[in-house]
């Protein structure tokens, strides 16, 4: 394979180019209600060339690897009536690598029986407690084999594996439909998934408990976040905005986003990085070949480094943090987020809830989303506080708010910093590219919830 | 292909193969430059089988022993979910216009231009606005073949222009945008260019608005964003025959307001969702989903069909996995109020473009709650500015009770669903107080 690749680039004309080649195996089981809907196998090998000229990007993606040659310059070809100025491009050194996927109980090993039985139980625990309607159980697990070279001599073979649960449970009671869910991942141990069945009783008697829940009334309250969905918030409302490719073209972000401004008190402190081990953001090279990094977005309130790809880097005279990545070879990489989360501080939940006379305290999600200045984020669950201590359940709220306005309204970070696993992030097509995130418990003044 | 199908027949009581080639070239505009041309080639074959009245399945993205195809399906047969159909016989399918030779045709050189003008068309309006646009040219080939002898085969032609912009002012940003697509080359801009102006001028200023319950104009891409995904949810057969659905056992009634009706049309000439068959090889048909506001048709595919005790309605579509039951094209009917009349008509209340969010609540309830990205304040008739920190929350099935009125021009959002305005009341409206 090495052969083919390096000689396919030998003696071609550009600024830089890329080769990668993939090969993968994936498992999918599904089920709703009681039935199994979906129970399958699906292998994939493809590759794609990317290819940098005067700044211009050609891009060839395919599934016939035999013609790599005549791929790589298509790409060239491409590139060439794209660019028409200098190519920005960062400097990494060569390396030439060959890595194994970090496997603890590696799903690969476990037969599909094993597999199905555990879902099986875990279905049959959300339909047999009552008022449950039904259920949705998705679990997947795959591994890829990544061949990357580019025209500097680099020359890498990453094995990667990811495993996803994502349960649900739907409770109704005549007109009334509730659901609850729980979403979880690993890197590589599907024990990962095990030993759920308390948590899976839990989530499903939530969703009953839900449909006589009342609904939050709209309006800015004192919130408190527990660590998953703090997690969702971190990624959301504030790593979208350090992807430096939303920033490095558009002068007036890059003074909004302005390395060195105030975004929020001493306690904040947001991290990224691929090189915190074991987790499912983690990797050893980007999707161009650059060694993965953790990298300080946010230190003590202020802003310190943003995420970059080696052209986003070149463009704004930064260092590479190795944040370039592709969720397969059909797409080019662009800069995404790894393992993000805020850092633990020392404040007791206690103590956050203690001088709430009225507010809301959410956790879990469904999910979440940004427009860069705005962001929204479902909580799966949330209670209202009122004189320093949790009361009644409510039914799911979504939270609102301008990041530049929001982070500044964190008033207390708390000690319990925990890594949420479930779920995968979406930009423009490339979703669901496995990620991390998490947080300590943290306390918001004025956030903007919707009503009923 | 033949092959497999062969070979799977000789393991196998029933054998289906399904395979989609496609070839995609998109051009990217980025920051109003031009940045990447791409051209993506795919193929693969997915595998389904009946082995001991069980389904298995097993799916290549590019090339693979017909063997190793074969060898998948067979495992997961075994814990697969027993078939309750047959893979369909030779059908006679409608003839639907989905291809037209021109759109390959279009030269890069032509995408470049058309970007390039687009981009400076908008920029003439807001000199500091920076756009990603994309053009891209497709076609994409589909053969279905089984073991019953049915058969079907179509090409596709996909032409679609997208235009994203975003403009920064004094710490604020507005996001603008629009996209179409069509079998046809799209060789004119003016849809979207247009669009964006309408979108540029209206958020010019912007506008107080306070916390209370008001009516709300949703524009196509405002009902796109906000009411549309509980819809799909709770007409997909699967959810009706797991009782998910809030409209389970809600044939035949009322639920809706009169002058609401929703389709499901795969029929329509040159539409990027139309098509002969589904990904079954079930004839295509247009459904319909709400009357005049009547529940009238769930959508399935054949399993799910079968276990409802019902037929196929041409809907199994294939996401990476097996068929399972979602629309095509869905068209909501035009009613007889013009956008310029319901602005007119409204003393305060406003007018949604975007929301963002709000498909991420329980979608099974039909409650929403999103962020106003893109939206402006009406008062004494007249659209005064832009809202911004405004979360808009409500319940589609309330909302869509008692519409006020409905508009009388419909428009394509991408290519997924055809509506016109949506004047709904009593939403609730929360804001920042300062």
């Amino acid at each position: 394979m090495r052969n083919q690749v390096t000689d396919a680039l030998k003696g071609q004309n550009a600024d830089y180019i890329e080769v990668r080649l993939e090969q993968g195996l994936a498992t999918r089981i599904a089920y709703r209600g009681e039935r199994l809907e979906e129970i399958g196998t699906t292998t994939s090998l493809g590759g794609n060339v990317r290819a940098l000229i005067k700044g211009g990007w050609g891009f060839v993606s395919f599934n016939r690897l035999e013609k790599l040659r005549d791929n790589i310059e298509l790409a060239i070809r491409q590139a060439r009536l794209v660019g028409r100025e200098e190519s920005n491009f960062s400097h990494t050194e060569p390396v030439v690598d060959l890595v194994a996927a970090e496997t603890k109980n590696d799903p690969a090993t476990i037969p599909l029986a094993t597999k199905k039985q555990l879902l099986d139980e875990y279905n049959d625990i959300i339909l047999r407690t009552p008022k449950i309607q039904t259920s949705s159980v998705n679990y997947h697990n795959s591994q890829r084999k990544v061949t990357f070279a580019n025209s500097d001599g680099t020359y890498i073979e990453q094995n990667k594996v990811d495993i996803g649960l994502r349960l649900t449970a739907v409770a109704r009671d005549n007109n009334e439909v509730q659901q609850v869910g729980l979403s979880l991942g690993s890197n590589g141990d599907f024990s990962a998934i095990e030993g759920l069945q308390d948590q899976v009783k839990e989530a499903a008697q939530r969703a009953v408990s839900l449909l006589s829940a009342p609904q939050a009334k709209g309006g800015e309250y004192t919130v408190i976040l527990d660590p998953v969905l703090a997690g969702v918030f971190t990624h959301e409302a504030f790593g979208h905005l350090s992807e430096s490719d939303f920033i490095y073209e558009n002068q007036q972000m890059q003074e909004m986003m302005v390395l060195g401004r105030r975004f929020g008190g001493k306690h904040l402190n947001i991290v990224d990085g691929a090189a915190v081990p074991g987790l499912r953001g983690s990797y050893k090279y980007d999707d161009e070949g650059v060694p993965a990094t953790t990298t300080y977005l946010i230190r003590e309130g202020v802003l310190e480094g943003r995420l970059h790809s080696r052209e986003t880097a070149a463009k704004m005279g930064e260092m590479l943090t190795g944040n370039a990545r592709a969720i397969n070879y059909l797409f080019p990489p662009i800069v995404r987020m790894t393992n993000t989360f805020i850092k633990p501080d020392s404040v007791t939940l206690e103590d956050m809830l203690s001088d709430i006379k009225e507010g809301i305290y959410v956790k879990d999600w469904y999910g979440g989303t940004t427009s860069l200045e705005m962001f929204t984020f479902s909580a799966g669950e949330a209670y209202m506080i009122r004189d320093g201590a949790l009361a009644e359940l409510l039914r799911p709220v979504v939270l609102t708010g301008n990041v530049f306005v929001t982070l500044d309204n964190i008033d207390a970070v708390g000690n319990d910093l925990q890594m949420n696993e479930g779920g995968g992030c979406g930009k423009g097509e490339q979703v669901p590219l496995p990620v991390s995130n998490g947080s300590p418990h943290i306390r918001i003044q004025r956030c903007l919830i919707g009503g009923g | 292909m033949d092959e497999i199908l062969t070979r799977a027949k000789k393991v196998a009581e029933q054998a289906e193969v399904f395979q989609v080639s496609s070839r995609r070239t998109p051009v990217h505009f980025e920051a109003n430059r031009l940045k990447q041309i791409e051209t993506k080639e795919s193929t693969s074959l997915a595998l389904r089988i009946m082995k001991g009245g069980r389904i298995g399945f097993s799916a290549a993205a590019g090339s693979i022993e017909p063997d190793a195809l074969l060898n998948h399906a067979v495992d997961t047969a075994q814990f697969g979910m027993p078939a309750r159909f047959d893979f369909p016989n030779p059908k006679a399918y409608p003839h639907i216009e989905t291809f037209d030779p021109e759109t390959e045709k279009v030269t890069i050189d032509n995408m470049v231009t058309l970007g390039e003008r687009l981009i400076a068309t908008v920029r003439e309006l807001a000199p500091d606005i920076l756009c990603d646009t994309s053009v891209t040219k497709g076609t994409i080939s589909i053969r279905i073949a089984n073991s019953q002898g049915g058969e079907a085969s179509y090409d596709k032609s996909f032409f679609s222009l997208s235009l994203e912009g975003i403009l920064i002012r004094d710490g604020d940003m507005l996001f603008v945008g629009d996209s179409q697509s069509s079998c046809h080359p799209l060789l004119d801009f003016k849809t979207i260019a247009d669009e964006v102006t309408w979108q540029l001028d209206l958020a010019k200023r912007e506008a107080a608005v306070s916390t209370g319950t008001m009516p709300i104009i949703f524009t196509p891409r405002g009902v796109a964003s906000a009411l549309i995904a509980p819809l799909i949810l709770a007409f997909n057969g699967k959810m009706a025959l797991d009782g998910a659905s809030p409209l389970k056992d809600a044939q035949g009634k009322q639920l809706f307001d009169r002058k609401f009706s929703l389709w499901d049309n795969p029929l329509l000439p040159y539409q990027p969702a139309s098509r002969p068959c589904d990904d079954e090889g079930v004839p295509s048909q247009q459904n319909s989903l709400i009357d005049n506001g009547v529940v009238s048709q769930f959508l399935y595919d054949l399993q799910t069909a079968a276990l409802a005790n019902t037929q196929s309605t041409g809907s199994g579509n294939r996401h990476g996995g097996l068929p399972s039951p979602s629309p095509s094209s869905l068209i909501i009917d035009e009613g007889d109020v013009s956008l310029e009349e319901m602005i007119k008509n409204m003393k305060h209340g406003l007018v949604i473009d975007q929301l963002i969010g709000a498909e991420q609540g329980n979608l099974f309830s039909g409650a929403f709650s999103g962020n106003v990205l893109l939206g402006y304040k009406v008062d004494e008739g007249e659209v005064v500015g832009r809202v911004k920190d405004t979360m808009v929350s409500g319940n589609i099935y309330q909302i869509l009770k008692q519409l006020e009125a409905v508009g009388q021009e419909a428009r394509w959002i991408g290519s997924f669903l055809r509506t016109p305005c949506l004047l709904c009341s009593g939403l609730s409206v929360a804001t920042k107080t300062g």
